[in-house]
């Protein structure tokens, strides 16, 4: 199953998950601004940005852990904004946390227990998540703490899977990780699409993104600077949008100088 | 802190910071004007009322050292009924040395300062939850300590010896006189303490203790004072206690109910306020005036309206005041005002 | 031989200490709870008991069978309202609306009941009895029955935590919440299971104690609830048999003391409570620091 072409998209009925025209934030200081979305299913929907771009603000307001002060959230074309985050993720909204975020104390096979309890049906069990990482079958029991990085990395999306969502939010899976680790886990992206899964993940890492992404969106200081294929924009291009230089603006703003643009 | 010495001396232009507003030189002639007359109630009043005054007094001044400790430096204490039992042994141990008990008064809040010195020491590492239990448990353990000795009269309290030779009408009014100085006292040195640069630790505590912590204020020092302060305040209204009991009793004076009644009597009046207690008190008195002949009803509906006002007017009724009126009848803070115009409200 | 009586004595009187003291372990572990009613529930729950038994003459044991499951509801209850606003809004909330519920319990049990203690009678053999270990040891039935019951309750909760479905988002929400929430439990709802397990020990507790002791409506703040806390710092917080261990250790501290001297031995005990709070507070059987 590919991914809509560009032209097609617009025209593929209800996307699966949408953000319209969302602010966000915190205490006083706006995370996020008149940032909207679309995401068809089957996509691999990256956003990207440097740090303080709000991207991981963007993917927890949609997973329910912050209320935005204008916009809505819409799933299958259901307006989910007033959920709480447990029943979004029952609905089929599943985040895997930026920074992992495993339980402790608990084994890998109770967290995964733990993230299958709530779980929909569908194609993905504890035993299919052992079967694409092959290894952790064999440490089931041990604590997660006793894990490597990208082990729990593994872990997280694995618990994340076990509930089938609709929709897998990953933030920032490459956080703390060697490339070669973060290569693998990306590695495993065919094998979850595959199952008919749409993700919509934000990496920092921007040639990780553009590899793996059928469609981008690129954040500064919470508002959208550059959307749409990896095919169809340049190096440059990009490298405008993530830094707000000179002659790209964030939509809404008349092109200025960058003085005062840089990224917290 | 070198916010402390900027502020003041070069406000950008057309700014002044001040320390007060137009109302407290009203407030502050008229809190003297109150003290006068509160002096001369027992020449006024019947004794009765004296006494209830003398209870309102203790619980103003451990509802206000409550106060200091939680509202300001983040400490909540279960046990602070240990410095009440202590103060009141105390002048217990000096009175049965010949020392007049309203003599002893002074020394027995002073003693209580620096037993808490070491309690202090026990307790200063442990975190909230910890800490309010260890509180709980070291007044608790004073207090057995305390009854296994029969010369202060063991489980079951003694007289306080000491008032031969005053008549009723005299004791009375000694007795009075010194609950409202500990009481003047307490009040009048929490706000000094407050507007002296230790206070601004303790205001930045209150409003933000990790970003005091990081700013380089001494966090550590500013809540060990705090606790000798408390320490002494609550030591000063137990031998009050004492002296207008006229006996000192182990189960009542260690009772973790003057926890109750100075918690709930800050809470109900604002946490983190100087006028908040007073107001708490007078709350407290109230109910128990008007309940008093149904037995523990008031108590129930202190804890009932503490429950309330803990869960949805976390500033308590002062609180209340002060986002309506914009009052401040102790100013411990400052004010930003634009040139030569006061600030509105 | 009065030695090894008190040692003995005071080893199965923790069975009792951890009873009290297993509840407030689940709360204060799973929601950060410093539960200050913790003791007056358990009062509440013997007072309870003694109303059904007056009421329906049931014999004591099947008193049981209806105050644990009240006792879980109202515990679910309480969590839901009560506590989970005032967690919302701090610790400091939470120990006082704790303390406020102490107190209106309290003040309640004795407008209602009046400060007359009184006991539930479980029928004059049990309490009574004694057996004989060779000639001079005596140990009173009634401590052996409670300490099977508190191993038995502990055994029962490692089972839960460590095989049920609840047990495990338990231990999960008190690991990381938002974590859970993100994998779709609601955490308010989790911790009010917790809740009612804990008050369903906790009405074992004060069952128990109005069998050994009498009940008096003070009895929750002047013994239980410190005897309760003494045990979780002793044994160690986040560990269940840490509980049975700190119990054992105040209850063989409080017969040590009144051997020294009759009259010392609650303090026998807090002094003990007061040196584990000070030198280690994460307690004695936990592996590492508190952070």
């Amino acid at each position: 199953m590919t991914a809509p072409v560009n032209g097609e998209r617009a025209g593929n009925g209800t996307p699966l998950l949408e953000v319209r025209d969302m602010a966000v934030y915190h205490g006083q200081l706006q995370a996020l601004d008149a940032i909207s979305l679309q995401v068809f299913p089957g996509e691999v929907y990256a956003i990207i940005g440097a740090n303080g771009a709000g991207k991981s603000t963007l993917l927890r307001t949609i997973a329910g852990l912050h209320q935005p002060a204008t916009g809505s959230v819409l799933l299958d074309g259901k307006d989910v904004t007033q959920l709480r985050p447990e029943l979004r993720a029952r609905q089929g909204i599943v985040l895997v946390p930026e920074g992992r975020r495993l339980f402790e104390s608990l084994s890998v096979r109770e967290n995964l227990q733990v993230g299958a309890t709530y779980g929909r049906q569908g194609p993905w069990t504890i035993e299919r998540v052992y079967k694409m990482f092959d290894w952790m079958g064999d440490r089931s029991n041990q604590r997660t703490s006793q894990l490597s990085g990208g082990e729990q990395q593994a872990v997280a999306i694995g618990r994340a899977l076990v509930a089938n969502p609709r929709v897998l939010l990953l933030d920032e899976l490459s956080l703390g990780l060697a490339p070669l680790v973060v290569q693998r886990i990306y590695g495993m992206l065919p094998q979850i699409l595959a199952t008919g899964m749409t993700v919509l993940l934000v990496e920092q890492d921007v040639s990780q993104a553009l590899r793996v992404a059928s469609h981008i969106q690129c954040l500064l200081e919470g508002r959208t600077t550059l959307e749409g294929r990896p095919a169809d924009v340049t190096a440059e291009q990009v490298e405008a949008a993530y830094f707000g230089l000179a002659g790209v603006a964030p939509a809404g703003q008349p092109a200025e100088g960058s003085d005062s643009s840089w990224p917290g | 802190m070198s916010l402390v010495t900027d502020v003041g001396t070069q406000p950008a232009a057309g700014f002044r910071v001040t320390r007060s507003r137009r109302n407290v030189a009203w407030t502050g002639v008229g809190a003297l004007i109150v003290v006068v007359v509160l002096a001369f109630f027992p020449y006024l009043v019947y004794s009765g009322t004296t006494a209830i005054l003398v209870q309102a007094f203790i619980v103003l001044t451990l509802a206000s050292m409550w106060n200091l400790l939680a509202g300001y430096a983040g400490l909540v204490s279960v046990g602070q009924q240990g410095f009440v039992g202590l103060g009141a042994y105390f002048v217990l141990i000096l009175a049965l040395h010949g020392l007049s008990p309203f003599a002893a008064l002074p020394v027995a809040a002073i003693g209580c300062g620096v037993a808490a010195l070491p309690l202090w020491w026990l307790v200063s590492r442990l975190r909230s939850g910890y800490f309010a239990i260890a509180t709980w448990v070291l007044a608790a353990t004073i207090m057995l300590f305390i009854e296994r000795f029969s010369s202060i009269g063991g489980g079951s309290g003694m007289p306080l010896p000491g008032f031969t030779g005053y008549s009723s009408v005299l004791l009375t009014a000694y007795t009075y006189w010194a609950g409202l100085a500990v009481t003047v006292l307490a009040l009048a040195g929490i706000y000094l303490l407050l507007r002296s640069r230790l206070g601004l630790v303790l205001t930045a505590i209150r409003d933000d203790e990790v970003a005091a912590r990081s700013s380089g204020a001494r966090v550590g020092l500013a809540r060990m004072l705090v606790f000798l302060v408390a320490g002494v305040g609550c030591g000063a209204a137990g031998a009050v206690l004492a002296i207008s009991q006229l006996q000192v009793q182990p189960s009542a004076d260690f009772s973790v109910q003057w926890t109750a009644e100075m918690a709930f009597a800050t809470i109900i009046g604002g946490l983190g306020t100087i006028e908040g207690p007073i107001i708490g008190t007078a709350v407290y008195m109230v109910l128990q005036q008007t309940l008093a002949s149904y037995n523990a009803w008031y108590l129930i509906v202190l804890g009932l309206v503490a429950i309330v006002i803990a869960l949805f007017a976390r500033r308590g009724l002062w609180g209340l005041v002060d986002e309506q009126l914009n009052l401040r009848l102790f100013p411990v803070g400052y004010w930003l005002r634009t040139s030569d115009r006061d600030g509105s409200g | 031989m009065a030695w090894v009586n008190a040692i003995i004595q005071g080893v199965l009187t923790g069975g009792l200490y951890a009873l009290f003291a297993c509840g407030l372990s689940l709360m204060f572990g799973v929601m950060k709870v410093v539960n200050l009613a913790h003791g007056d529930l358990a009062v509440v729950a013997g007072y309870i008991a003694i109303g059904i038994i007056a009421a329906t003459h049931v014999p004591v044991l099947w008193s049981f069978l209806i105050v644990v499951p009240v006792m879980a509801v109202l515990g679910y209850a309480l969590q839901r309202t009560l506590i989970q606003s005032a967690l919302d809004r701090g610790v400091l909330t939470t120990l006082i609306v704790t303390l406020g519920l102490s107190l209106v319990i309290e003040n309640g049990l004795l407008q209602f009941f009046t400060a007359n203690t009184r006991g539930i009678g479980v029928g004059l053999s049990l309490v009574q009895d004694s057996f004989s270990i060779g000639s001079q040891i005596q140990v009173a039935w009634l401590l052996v029955v409670f300490f099977a019951v508190a191993v038995a309750v502990l055994l029962g909760l490692q089972y839960f935590l460590s095989r049920s479905t609840y047990g495990r988002l338990i231990r999960a929400v008190a690991d990381d919440k938002e974590a859970a929430q993100l994998a779709g439990a609601d955490y308010r709802h989790v911790f009010g299971i917790a809740a009612a397990v804990a008050l369903a020990t906790v009405a074992l507790g004060g069952i128990a104690y109005g069998m050994y002791s009498d009940l008096d409506p003070t009895a929750g703040t002047d013994t239980i609830l410190l005897f309760a806390f003494a045990a979780v710092v002793i044994g160690g917080l986040g560990s269940l048999w840490g509980t049975l261990i700190g119990g054992i250790v105040l209850g063989v501290a409080q017969q040590i003391g009144a051997q020294i001297n009759i009259s010392d031995e609650l303090l026998a005990g807090f002094i003990v409570f007061l040196a584990v709070l000070v030198l280690r507070p994460e307690g004695l059987t936990a592996r590492r620091a508190q952070t």
